[in-house]
């Protein structure tokens, strides 16, 4: 037993020590899980970037972007992060409150998102529209607006995810929050009729839906571009709302404590970049900000391209979400 | 048993409740004083608090009378008709649900049970078009007897097979019948476990968190630990976190305290410890009855698993297993499981022996009587302290040593070994006690010493149940995601985590294998953990 955990720690103990060793200069890269997972853009951007600078890039990855924020809160100032990658827009506002993020003094124009973003202290690197997805071979009509969803079939069930603990749900309630203003609350409880389930995360509301418990998820326009590209199947698509859909942007920033902040910089500026760029569309799934190396592949062209696109300022999402939660939990809960 | 003997017996186990103490105690107060730049300015216990409040108290009652009311009579079924073929993989089934995370058997309850379920489509192959919903408190109900009904019968089953062997020479001699033998013989031991068990299952379906969400069908189907979760998670309010932890532990609690209050005592009594050979249920009629129960409940559990497995089979295997990732899975999962089960039972038998110690004069005094208490409550209660909450306050106490990730492997053994306790207290405390009033006169009389009395006495008689608890602690350690989450890094990846991680970027293929390679690992760890009838027969004869 006490062999198992001394030979766990020294593991635990040697790993440190070689990342600390391997060269002077390390740039560590706080992000998500599934950005420096096996097929995500991590190993490659890492390489792409060390080719540029006399570095080695360091990832510590937690479960997602929220869980980054929780983490930072967690370690306080003491954070060996030097860059903070996977914030989405929402949660920028209490990342600036926490004091741990310095700004990045960069031209913002290298990076292009639709309907506009820019901001002192984080840079955006890729961003996607949230949509409803639904199966082709099971779905006829699929709704063509918000309003077609909210009063469509309560028998043609789709699957959410849960504003308290997850990005997509937020993301669902703000975009229901800017097409229905105040009428919100109807709108949810009409809705509720077409939900099947309401789950934890993304992960579990998208296995339903592969599955085929349901004919319709929430999910991103980019999301059949996994599919068509990895499986080589059209069976899934987004539906385009009429109205507009809500955007969700991924942004990284650098720390007030990194350690050499000129080169903390340059990865940010790095991110806008051809190379970087390049790498983002078919490992990370999502749309990129600025031109790549070479055009995006065709399965990319393909995608829903909102005409219009909703984004609230991350300060009105800051000072409402308690509010526009407790709204969506009881019109959600009333039988 | 010897003065210094016993002082050291019940030192240890003071020291290992005081440990646990601590270990809550200080990740608490870490949380509690963390600096987070702004007060919290919302009210703790509003009506949503509330509300979540009375459904986690609904589904988790609900959840805990259906589990016990269908264990009795699979437990019942089994214990009497012992031996039959494959019996032995039926009762290893029955610690599997336990290692699957969350999420995985949710996917394999849908399998069977989800509108594109098998149930549904024998539905409407006879003709009835309108689907059988899951989603809702049914999908909560059927969830949480999947993952409790096992675990209660495997509980009573145990209990039953630590019945003197003599009970059923007498009721044969007396003439019982069936009725009889339940009243007079089965039904006192089963009652005196039900509240154990009962406690157990409760708290489990009180803490429940992906299931309940994934299959409620809406946020009306909330439980607490879904508001300390967003707490944490979302909000990062750590008073707000401990508050609803203390209002968990707090309405738990109370219902354990009633609970125990209405248990009867239950005498042990003084036998050769002659193996239980039935005498009854021998009849056509009496296999058939036993036979069906045991197929129904068999067919429930195992029909999900195998939902899982087909849909695991469809995955890449072969380029899953020789992974290297995946293979770095696998060894750190069964590390951190074998780990922390040695130290889970290690310590539940520690307090074990030394809450029998306490109990043990004849009149025991105050002191006696409130650490026999402490340990009893301090080994259930522990499974209501949100993992997460002690990966947080530990993360904030190991902040000033360096990097925290250092420290993950300990800390996540450490946790899972402390969520298991209550399972390895379920199990170790009836069987010891039994065993020592069994053994206690003749080891007295013989004047063995500690490590003869181990070797001879001890061991044979505790090996199976020793055995159950590991393995059981393995599997829950296996499943366990809420340690891990936050500390998770690139350096530390178990199974539950890269099956997340997979399904996250759209690899729903290779998460059902991994779920399959998950449950495969889980199925070795419980066939060491419940060896064949017939060595432990052997070993009881001798």
């Amino acid at each position: 037993m006490r062999r198992i955990l001394f030979s766990l720690m020294a593991a635990a103990a040697v790993f440190s020590f070689s990342a600390a060793s391997a060269a002077d200069q390390t740039l560590t890269v706080y992000t998500y899980e599934s950005f420096t997972s096996e097929w995500g853009p991590g190993a490659k951007v890492a390489e792409a970037f060390e080719k540029t600078c006399a570095c080695k890039v360091d990832y510590v990855s937690v479960a997602d972007g929220v869980e980054l924020l929780t983490r930072l809160k967690l370690e306080g100032a003491s954070s060996k992060a030097d860059i903070v990658l996977g914030l989405d827009t929402n949660l920028i506002t209490e990342a600036k409150a926490t004091g741990y993020f310095a700004p990045h003094g960069l031209d913002g124009s290298a990076a292009k998102v639709p309907g506009g973003f820019s901001d002192d202290v984080f840079v955006p690197y890729d961003y996607a529209h949230f949509a409803v997805i639904y199966d082709t071979e099971t779905v006829k009509n699929p709704p063509k607006s918000l309003k077609e969803l909210v009063e469509g079939d309560p028998n043609e069930k789709i699957v959410i995810e849960d504003p308290r603990t997850s990005t997509p749900g937020l993301g669902l309630l703000l975009w229901v929050k800017s097409v229905y203003g105040n009428e919100a609350a109807a709108a949810w409880a009409k809705l509720k009729g077409r939900v099947l389930t309401v789950t934890p995360g993304w992960s579990e509301a998208y296995g339903l839906f592969t599955k085929g418990e349901a004919p319709m998820v929430f999910s991103y326009t980019t999301s059949p571009a996994y599919h068509v590209i990895a499986e080589n199947t059209e069976r899934y698509q987004a539906a385009a709302f009429s109205e507009g859909h809500y955007i969700q942007i991924e942004v990284a920033g650098m720390t007030k404590s990194a350690h050499d902040p000129e080169l903390a910089k340059s990865f940010l500026a790095f991110m806008t970049g051809p190379d970087f760029q390049s790498i983002i569309p078919t490992t990370n799934w999502m749309m990129p900000v600025a031109a790549g190396k070479e055009p995006l592949p065709d399965a990319f062209s393909k995608l829903v391209s909102p005409k219009k696109t909703f984004l609230m300022s991350p300060d009105e999402v800051a000072a409402n979400r308690k509010a526009w939660i407790d709204e969506w939990l009881s019109a959600m809960s009333q039988n | 048993m010897a003065l210094p003997e016993r002082r050291i017996t019940l030192a240890v186990g003071v020291s290992i409740l005081g440990g646990i103490a601590l270990f809550v105690g200080l990740a608490a107060y870490a949380l509690l004083t963390v600096d987070i730049g702004g007060s919290s300015d919302r009210v703790i216990f509003d009506a949503y608090v509330w509300r979540v409040t009375r459904f986690t108290l609904l589904q988790a009652l609900l959840s805990t009378a259906l589990s016990i009311l269908f264990a009795i009579p699979l437990a019942l079924a089994l214990f009497r008709q012992s031996t039959f073929p494959g019996r032995i993989w039926i009762v290893r089934l029955l610690a599997l649900p336990l290692g699957l995370p969350a999420l995985v058997a949710a996917l394999g309850l849908i399998g069977v049970w989800g509108r594109q379920g098998v149930v549904n489509s024998l539905l409407a192959d006879i003709g009835l078009a309108q689907p059988l919903s899951i989603y809702g408190l049914a999908g909560i109900l059927i969830a949480h007897v999947f993952f409790n009904l096992p675990l209660a019968a495997r509980l009573m089953l145990a209990g039953l097979e630590r019945l003197p062997g003599e009970y059923w020479l007498i009721g044969v001699n007396l003439g019982m019948r069936r009725f009889h033998l339940f009243r007079f013989i089965e039904w006192p031991v089963i009652r005196g476990l039900i509240p154990g068990i009962a406690g157990l299952i409760f708290m489990l379906c009180a803490t429940s968190f992906t299931l309940v969400l994934t299959l409620g069908g809406g946020p009306a189907a909330s439980t607490i630990e879904v508001a300390i979760y967003q707490a944490l998670r979302f909000d990062f309010d750590p008073p707000r976190v401990i508050a609803l932890s203390l209002l968990q532990i707090a309405m738990t609690g109370l219902l354990l305290v009633i609970a125990r209050l209405l248990t009867p005592r239950v005498a042990e009594s003084v036998t050769l410890g002659r193996s239980a050979r039935r005498f009854d249920g021998r009849d056509v009629a009496g296999r058939l009855v036993d036979g069906f129960g045991i197929a129904i409940c068999t067919g429930f559990v195992a029909l999900p698993l195998a939902a899982v497995v087909v849909s695991g089979l469809q995955s890449d295997l072969l380029r899953l297993a020789t992974d290297p990732v995946v293979q770095r899975a696998v060894v750190t999962s069964t590390t951190i499981a074998l780990a922390s089960a040695l130290l889970c039972v290690a310590g539940t038998l520690s307090m074990v022996f030394a809450r029998q110690t306490a109990l043990r004069p004849r009149r025991p005094g105050r002191g006696a009587r409130s650490l026999a208490a402490g340990i009893a409550g301090g080994s259930s209660l522990i499974l209501l302290v949100p993992p997460v909450v002690l990966g947080a306050g530990w993360f904030l106490l190991l902040r000033p040593f360096g990097d925290v990730a250092r420290f993950a492997p300990l800390i996540v053994i450490v946790i899972n070994a402390l969520m298991a306790l209550p399972f390895a207290y379920r199990i170790l405390d009836p069987a010891i006690s039994s065993h020592r009033a069994r053994t206690e006169v003749l080891s007295e009389s013989l004047g063995l010493q500690f490590f003869n009395r181990l070797h001879l006495v001890d061991w044979p008689g505790l090996r199976r149940p020793i055995l159950m608890a590991l393995s059981f602690a393995c599997a829950l350690s296996l499943g366990d995601l809420g340690a891990v989450a936050l500390f998770g890094s690139q350096d530390m990846v178990t199974l539950p985590y890269l099956l997340y991680s997979r399904m996250g970027s759209y690899r729903t293929m290779d998460a059902a294998g991994l779920a399959l390679l998950l449950g495969f690992v889980c199925l070795i760890l419980t066939i060491a953990g419940t060896p064949v009838e017939g060595q432990s027969e052997r070993v009881d004869d001798r």
